[in-house]
């Protein structure tokens, strides 16, 4: 290697000090992953099994679909460098709705949902007005409207619980897909189980195939414009833990009683939303404007209309998860929702978002979400009182962002 | 002769790449008031700062003798203790507390951390008297016209015990009756004993209050002496501006062609202060392969009439009409002013030109995103394609285009600025200091862009304050003062001298 010319030479990039060296320079984007690996062995093996058992996997998946969906708006906004406060009182309050709609006026499911969506976007929309237009903080702007939507909430139930739903409602949340597929039963006897839903199982092995598929497709472009080269080893272990641990969710789902309706809403919207803050000129506007707002501007790019829109999809998400959590309870309570803004918002900052906006990824808010899930799911089955899991949790949210913001003063 | 009260003597101060003061010497005799001048960028900041410890003592070299011993301050709070205070441009006044709170800010008239008001008001009252204010102590200083802020900011150095006091471009935001106020005041206070330093363009306001004058050219000291002497106004302009044109401009095949954009009757408020203009009705105009400069000091007015002509992206009450190839042009936002054919390059790329923290390709295509997709999906390939073609034919210096922006040097920084404009097509690029904190390699590189841009048949509007690259690189100038157009020259024309003497004899 010549010294001559060498800085406008790709041969000039940062010499590669091995794989230590590498995995310093990214340790955050597969700490979050290892962070969930170790976490999940540690209850697995301190539950004696229970964590992984296929009812409470199932079970973990429910418990967190509502959050997962609340954190992709939240990550959204995060990201243009806002907060969202109101958002566990905006799905009380569009669970509310949805109670008193169907159980109260005998509406009919789908015209709820528009209706209770269409709310929480208008809702978002009333919040993001204030913040996009007038510049008020977020912050305040959120909070107000969280006691706004508690308070709406308990006037519209009249501080009483209101339930039970009808079945097919109960099913967005408690429900499973129906198995299509032959083959079951042989699986079944295969295995020694009772049953075993094909369906959960192939859309699993897809899953692991499109993870390996685009992984590679990736790491060819990468290859080709001379981008950071992942170690081999690195590349292989990502991929390959990512592709059997999908495997191995949907093969225990699949001797349960299949895949929970809920997770084909969340799949979708996290693969939907993925996309767009990836592969499209909004997404990347988003970013643009969440990292330097005036220099966004100066570009052309309308911020304020971006805020606004970021706030209505919120609320629109805010509300898609008040459907699922009210389905999920089998009815609508003045407390529903509680507090959950705070779990909502650690799971994307835990998922590598910063608070300072234009840095953050769907899938690390999802992943953020699960590893917050784990830890509730986990410490509950082991009978941690509620004390130590809200202590334990603050601890966890506190290490993450203290480890991104080190990582960050160290590179 | 009475030893004097400042001496710097042989102070020299590098930074890294840059020699900013070099060899400089600054004799204040005790109870004069002592002008410096010089050019924006002559090191007479820095010299300042070295004299009030925000450079410590080691940091320089050469000595700084005060008040008959050797001073080695090593931070502002020991100068201050010994008397010397600087008002800085920018005031350093907090604008909800109330004056009396400011006076007194980290000096408290206190017993026990408790804080005596009576006294407090008592003292301000007495202080606020000197400086010839009139309004209560308790008032908001946020309630307060710029020029009442100023003498607030006196009152504070007279609250210290001041010996020394250093005041930096005091008038440049004052009106004509402020200004005369305060000079006023400065006078009375040599009276009183106080020795001053002033640091000034106005080469009228040096002749009124200025005992003696230093001038400073890139980071040396030009030539010092008494006004008394019979000093001219035009000795002070050549010795400010008189270096010799030993940098090289790339040379240009001048094709000057139709009229592409003219702005006409341009008037523009402050964006915080609606009564407030600060563009009266400017007019301007830019032809194909044309570059044209704006000379003026920091505060004319140069880049907000800019920002208010691209999307009035600075101020309010915005009037007047902006053409292009004739026609009127809707530049009323970014989008618009963009889609006209406008591209603004900013003169603080760290804040508003770039995100930072982004990859150099996120950066390049921001301007015009629908080129690198397909309906709303974008093509990270194409975009990668066309930000390294902009690596290349701009010369950025960087392994990838996926490196983050925060790491590159300033100039490969204005590149990728220049690249994120290109990319936007436009017809005319206003470029506001296109090589402000810049090397002189990269300067050149610059340079020979813009010929190149010129070259392509693109209006040029350049905006900067370093007078040798507009006389070098511009095909017209016109100078701006205060908010206004004072002058037009043509590049045969021109002349340092000749665009100083427009600014300080307005």
């Amino acid at each position: 290697m010549t010294f001559a010319g060498q800085t406008q030479t790709k041969s000039a990039e940062a010499p590669k000090t091995g794989i230590g060296a590498y995995l310093s320079a990214h340790l955050r984007e597969y700490g979050l992953l290892f962070a969930l690996i170790a976490i999940m062995a540690f209850f697995q093996i301190v539950t004696s099994g229970t964590l992984l058992r296929p009812i409470n996997l199932t079970n973990l998946l429910l418990q967190n679909s509502y959050i997962i969906i609340m954190a992709l708006g939240m990550l959204i906004v995060i990201v243009a460098g806002h907060i969202d406060l109101s958002v566990g009182s905006v799905m009380g309050f569009v669970g509310a709705l949805a109670a008193v709609m169907i159980v109260r006026w005998d509406q009919s499911l789908a015209l709820t949902a528009v209706v209770c969506i269409a709310t929480g976007a208008l809702i978002g929309a009333a919040q993001g007005y204030w913040i996009a237009y007038w510049s008020i903080p977020s912050f305040i702007v959120t909070l107000a409207g969280m006691l706004v939507f508690r308070g709406l909430s308990l006037w519209l139930l009249g501080g009483e619980s209101v339930g039970p739903f009808p079945r097919e409602f109960q099913s967005i949340a408690s429900g499973f897909v129906p198995d299509v597929l032959p083959g079951g039963a042989a699986m079944a006897e295969l295995f020694g189980l009772r049953n075993f839903n094909m369906l959960s199982f192939a859309i699993g092995l897809i899953a692991a195939g499109l993870v390996v598929w685009s992984g590679l497709g990736k790491r060819a472009q990468n290859r080709k414009y001379g981008i950071e080269d992942e170690p081999k080893a690195f590349f292989v272990a990502r991929i390959g833990i990512v592709a059997l641990a999908l495997v191995f969710v949907f093969f225990k789902l699949s001797t349960f009683r299949g895949l929970p309706n809920v997770m084909i809403t969340m799949g979708i919207l996290t693969v939907i939303y993925a996309f767009v803050t990836e592969q499209t000129v909004l997404g990347r506007r988003v970013y643009a404007l969440g990292g330097n707002r005036k220099a966004a501007k100066l570009s052309g790019i309308k911020t304020e209309r971006l805020t606004f829109l970021a706030f209505v999809n919120m609320g629109a998400l805010a509300a898609i998860a008040g459907l699922v959590f009210a389905a999920r309870l089998n009815s609508a309570t003045p407390k529903a929702g509680f507090a959950l803004e705070l779990d909502v918002i650690a799971a994307v900052f835990i998922g590598g978002a910063s608070m300072s906006g234009g840095v953050g990824k769907i899938v690390g808010a999802v992943v953020g979400a699960f590893l917050m899930g784990v830890l509730n799911n986990g410490m509950g089955i082991m009978g941690v009182g509620i004390d130590y899991q809200q202590m334990i949790k603050g601890l966890v949210l506190l290490a993450a962002v203290i480890f991104d913001v080190y990582n960050k003063q160290k590179g | 002769m009475q030893t004097p009260l400042l001496e710097m003597r042989s102070i020299t101060k590098t930074f890294p790449g840059v020699k900013a003061l070099d060899d400089v010497t600054l004799t204040v005799r005790e109870g004069e008031i002592h002008a410096i001048c010089g050019e924006n960028g002559a090191g007479k900041s820095t010299l300042m700062k070295v004299l009030s410890g925000v450079y410590p003592v080691g940091q320089y070299d050469g000595e700084v003798h005060y008040a008959g011993h050797r001073a080695a301050f090593h931070d502002i709070s020991e100068s201050e203790a010994e008397g010397v205070i600087i008002i800085h441009q920018e005031l350093a006044l907090v604008p909800l507390l109330s004056i009396a709170e400011n006076l007194f800010l980290g000096n408290e008239v206190q017993k026990n951390g408790v804080v005596n008001w009576p006294e407090t008001y008592r003292r301000t009252e007495s202080l606020l008297q000197k400086v010839g204010l009139k309004d209560a102590p308790t008032t908001l200083v946020d309630k307060l016209g710029v020029g009442k802020q100023q003498l607030v900011e006196i009152a504070k150095a007279l609250a210290k015990d001041v010996r020394l006091l250093i005041l930096d471009e005091p008038t440049a935001a004052l009106s004509e009756a402020d200004s005369q106020a305060l000079l006023d005041l400065m006078l009375e206070l040599k009276a009183q004993g106080v020795t001053q330093i002033i640091i000034s363009h106005k080469l009228n306001e040096v002749r009124r209050v200025a005992d003696t004058v230093t001038v400073i050219r890139d980071g040396q000291t030009v030539s010092s002496f008494g006004v008394s002497d019979g000093i001219t106004e035009d000795r002070i302009v050549r010795d400010m501006v008189g270096r010799s044109l030993e940098n090289r401009y790339p040379p240009r095949e001048r094709r000057i062609g139709e009229l592409l954009m003219e702005i006409e009757d341009w008037t523009v408020h402050h964006s915080e202060q609606a009564d407030r203009r600060v563009i009266h009705g400017v007019d301007l105009n830019v032809r194909a392969g044309e570059v044209i400069g704006i000379a003026g000091l920091m505060g004319a007015g140069r880049t907000e009439l800019a920002m208010s002509v691209f999307g009035q992206s600075w101020g309010q009450g915005i009037s007047g009409q902006v053409r292009m190839r004739g026609t009127a042009a809707d530049t009323s936002t970014v989008g618009r002013a963009i889609a006209a054919g406008l591209a603004y390059v900013t003169e603080d790329r760290k804040s508003l030109g770039l995100v930072l923290d982004e990859e150099i390709r996120r950066n390049v295509t921001l301007t015009n995103l629908p080129k690198v997709a397909k309906g709303p999906v974008l093509n990270h390939n194409e975009e990668t394609r066309v930000s390294e073609g902009y690596r290349g034919s701009l010369n950025i210096r960087t392994p990838s285009v996926f490196q983050k922006v925060v790491n590159l040097s300033g100039g490969n920084q204005q590149k990728v600025v220049l690249a994120k404009w290109l990319f936007a097509e436009p017809e005319v690029l206003i470029l506001d200091e296109p090589t402000r904190g810049i090397d002189v390699g990269a300067k050149f590189e610059i340079y020979g862009l813009i010929n190149d841009l010129a070259a392509a048949g693109k209006g040029v509007v350049m905006i900067s304050s370093e007078l040798p690259e507009l006389l070098g690189m511009c095909d017209r100038i016109y100078v701006m003062n205060e908010g206004a157009f004072v002058g037009e020259l043509s590049a045969a024309e021109a002349s340092q001298e000749r665009i100083m003497s427009l600014i300080v004899t307005e």
